[in-house]
């Protein structure tokens, strides 16, 4: 037996994030780079070590590699501790057999042994999907001041966008009533964010009884939020009004990447109070070069820009050469664009490279039919070859050979 | 291991050099290239050369040397057994502190006498080179003696201070060691970089001491170079020897040519420094930054032109930095101008202000100033 902390949290990372195609064939969604240096689960991560959390399990199935690598022993967050630190927790076989993750429930039941090592009174559950930053003290002070079995955190979204998430209807003491997953009439715009608070006695006696319920989903949002609902537990709602962003989509991923370079959204990654952490590159500071131009974009450490960069957000080490043009783009670690290409509403994943001449994507005002328009997508260490076009919206997930200009045709014979 | 080296790191030698600067710090926590303590070079020059066990030897003004290698995590030197020893003036009889490296290293014979290894690398702070000190060891066993001298070819310029000449004979082997000589032309360098059979040392060291020499030019290298027992090895990488302010300046510079930085900053031969966990650099609307490095955490609005500006630095609207360093938390508000100044941490410019040096003589700006 560890020794005995008031509280642990658990993270969920095992999701394949299929709506992110060509981003996660390789890698899980918690592990996908986000904000010039971080990836995603750098931000639950820091969220847990900012608010006094030392405890956590990651719960990782799909494509685990890149993100038990990136964690490691979880120096970068401050938490390789003596007692507790971060653990990837995938499934395990046991005497009684082997199972996957069944669900988001059923993770956390699978790793029952793990929560009682530390014996705590409360479990906080996360998702590695979302960009915020959370002072999880202030919620578990709500819970206890509420003296709650279980604490949802919320955020108010538009009206209109309600029956796109799992709504809380509330009293006005913030106890909840009911919870409605995509209402199609929504009561309330109180959208629940995946962040849960469980006093740890309760949520065990109902991760063992939705394990034994034959037909359950075995998940949090389907089974085991209702059930408690059902049988009157304290369910309570802790309203958050800062950032919060689900970034499960290409267009959410881009958006709030973007949101990055809007001084009028309020995630402020400045703060020295509040850093979020993560594993640093080794390598030296960024070269913007004579003919270089770079504009209302975030540039990392190890870029070496001779284009035109202009409302994007350059990670570690990306090359952009001269006369090649980046607007509106999200271009991941390691990859070079070479000179003459040109990127615009794309996101680039780790380590593609963009021939000359080539195209990447569209400006929206140039394309006639809007529903044909969106944000272009390059897979991991993929080339654009001379002069190819990735049409808006494309998903690139394999190599695409160049294109040979009419001139070279004739040279070529 | 037969071919195990012990790294011995002088964090203070030269300190008189780059007197602004070295005021509250020492040599080896300089901070250059936007984001590197020079430290840093010969610190991980020896990680990746394979060297386990690197003592650095302190004398004073250590607090912010401490601060920044800490554990050694961060050049993979936080080990069980060896890896990173900070060596502090140690003392059984007097104040502890002092004069040249013999003494220094007599200081710290009991850390040597330890050790297993074969070889000792000896390496000050005040060179700006990636080097594979495995190579310096090749030719030092090809030679067969006890101690290799590293040196770089090149003019002496007129503001050079703290010059070491080699004069090097028949197979590389070191004839005479001559120091600040009035010399025209290419010269052997000496960089301050050396490779001794630990035994040999110990005994030099033990020897000279008993002696009342303290000199490790004139009671080591040239009394050892008279029985033809010093090999030469010669450094044909870019380098740049920190000696002065201008030394400083142009140092810093250098890393704007993109030859020099690629050899430099290796990519297989990373130069590791302190995590500082800062946010991506962040460009404004109206942001200009032609031919300047610029380190993470940055928040640009204004002009830069061949400038360093490391991390953490502020720079407002319309104001315009040309050819100078910018270190670490320096804030620069709007309509500010400087050309060739240097300022130091944490530095406050506020609203208009000009300030300008010349190529020479850079204007130096001390730590937390207020202007």
């Amino acid at each position: 037996m560890s020794m005995k902390k008031e509280w642990v949290a658990m993270l969920l990372a095992g999701g394949q994030g299929s709506r992110l195609y060509a981003l996660t064939q390789k890698l899980a969604k918690p592990a996908v780079p986000f904000g010039g240096k971080y990836r995603i689960i750098d931000f639950p991560l820091s969220n847990c070590v900012n608010s006094g959390i030392d405890t956590v399990g990651v719960l990782t199935q799909y494509q685990p590699l890149v993100l038990n690598e990136y964690l490691g022993n979880g120096q970068p967050w401050d938490l390789d501790r003596l007692n507790g630190g971060v653990f990837t927790l995938p499934p395990y076989q046991k005497s009684s057999g082997s199972d996957w993750y069944t669900g988001t429930a059923n993770a956390i039941y699978q790793n029952i042994p793990f929560i009682e090592r530390y014996d705590p009174e409360y479990v906080v559950i996360l998702s590695g999907d979302h960009i915020y930053k959370m002072d999880y003290r202030k919620m578990l002070q709500h819970h206890k001041d509420m003296n709650a079995d279980c604490t949802i955190a919320v955020i108010e979204v538009p009206m209109e966008e309600a029956s796109r998430f799992g709504i809380m209807n509330t009293n006005p003491d913030s106890s909840v009533y009911e919870f409605e997953e995509k209402p199609k009439n929504p009561k309330s715009n109180l959208a629940s964010m995946g962040i849960y608070i469980f006093n740890w006695n309760k949520l065990r006696k109902y991760l063992i009884e939705d394990e034994n319920t034959p037909g359950s989903s075995n998940d949090f949002g389907k089974n085991i939020i209702p059930n408690m609902l059902a049988a009157g537990e304290r369910m309570f709602t802790y309203a958050f009004d800062g950032y919060w962003k689900d970034v499960g989509t290409i267009d959410s991923l881009w958006e709030a990447n973007m949101d990055l370079l809007d001084p009028n959204v309020p995630l402020e990654l400045y703060d020295p109070s509040w850093k979020i952490y993560s594993r640093n590159p080794v390598m030296p500071p960024h070269y913007v070069a004579p003919c270089g131009k770079v504009e209302n974009s975030m540039v990392t450490e190890g870029c070496d820009i001779s284009g035109e960069i202009d409302f994007s957000v350059l990670f570690a080490g990306v090359v952009v050469e001269k006369g090649a043009v980046v607007r509106d783009s999200i271009i991941m670690p390691g990859t070079v664009i070479k000179s003459g290409a040109t990127v615009q509403y794309a996101i680039l994943a780790e380590n593609v490279v963009v021939e000359e001449n080539a195209h990447v994507g569209e400006r929206p005002e140039l394309v006639e039919n809007k529903d044909d328009w969106g944000v272009a997508v390059v897979g991991a260490g993929l080339t654009v070859g001379r002069g190819a076009v990735v049409p808006p919206k494309g998903m690139v997930s394999e190599n695409i050979p160049a294109v040979e200009t009419e001139e070279e045709g004739k040279n070529h014979g | 291991m037969a071919d195990k080296m012990l790294g011995i790191i002088f964090s203070n030698m030269h300190d008189t050099a780059l007197g602004d600067l070295t005021l509250h710090r020492t040599m080896g926590s300089i901070p250059v290239g936007g984001r590197y303590r020079l430290v840093d070079f010969p610190l991980s020059n020896m990680v990746n050369s394979g060297v386990r066990d690197v003592g650095i030897v302190t004398k004073s003004n250590y607090h912010s040397l401490m601060d920044h290698v800490g554990s050694g995590r961060e050049w993979d030197l936080a080990r069980k057994i060896g890896g990173l020893t900070i060596l502090p003036p140690f003392s059984r009889t007097g104040s502890g502190m002092y004069k040249g490296s013999l003494e220094a290293l007599w200081g710290i014979m009991g850390y040597i006498r330890s050790s297993n290894a074969r070889y000792v690398i000896l390496s000050d702070c005040d060179v700006m080179a990636n080097v594979d000190y495995l190579d310096i060891l090749r030719s030092h066993k090809e030679a067969g003696v006890g101690i290799t001298v590293a040196y770089t070819r090149r003019e002496i310029e007129e503001n050079d201070q703290d010059n070491v000449v080699l004069s090097i004979g028949k197979n590389d082997l070191l004839n005479d060691v001559l120091i600040n000589p009035d010399l025209q032309g290419d010269q052997n360098l000496y960089l301050n970089t050396a490779i001794i059979d630990r035994d040999l040392l110990i005994r030099m060291v033990t020897d000279a001491v008993s002696r009342g020499h303290y000199s490790f030019y004139q009671d080591i290298l040239q009394v050892q170079a008279q029985a033809d027992q010093v090999n030469c090895y010669r450094y044909e990488g870019s380098c740049c020897r920190i000696h002065c302010m201008e030394s400083y300046f142009r140092a810093n510079m250098m890393l704007l040519d993109r030859e020099a930085r690629m050899q430099l900053f290796d990519p297989r031969r990373p130069i590791y420094t302190k995590v500082r966990d800062e946010v991506p650099a962040r460009y404004g609307l109206k942001a200009a930054v032609s031919n300047s490095l610029v380190a993470d955490g940055c928040i640009i609005e204004g002009r830069v032109e061949n400038s360093v500006i490391f991390r953490g630095v502020r720079i407002g609207k319309g104001t315009v930095v040309r050819n100078s360093i910018v270190m670490q938390g320096t804030v620069i508000e709007d309509n500010a101008e400087l050309s060739y100044v240097i300022t130091d941490k944490d530095v406050l410019i506020k609203d208009g202000r000009k300030l300008g040096g010349y190529l020479t003589y850079p204007l130096y700006i001390p730590k937390q100033t207020h202007v």
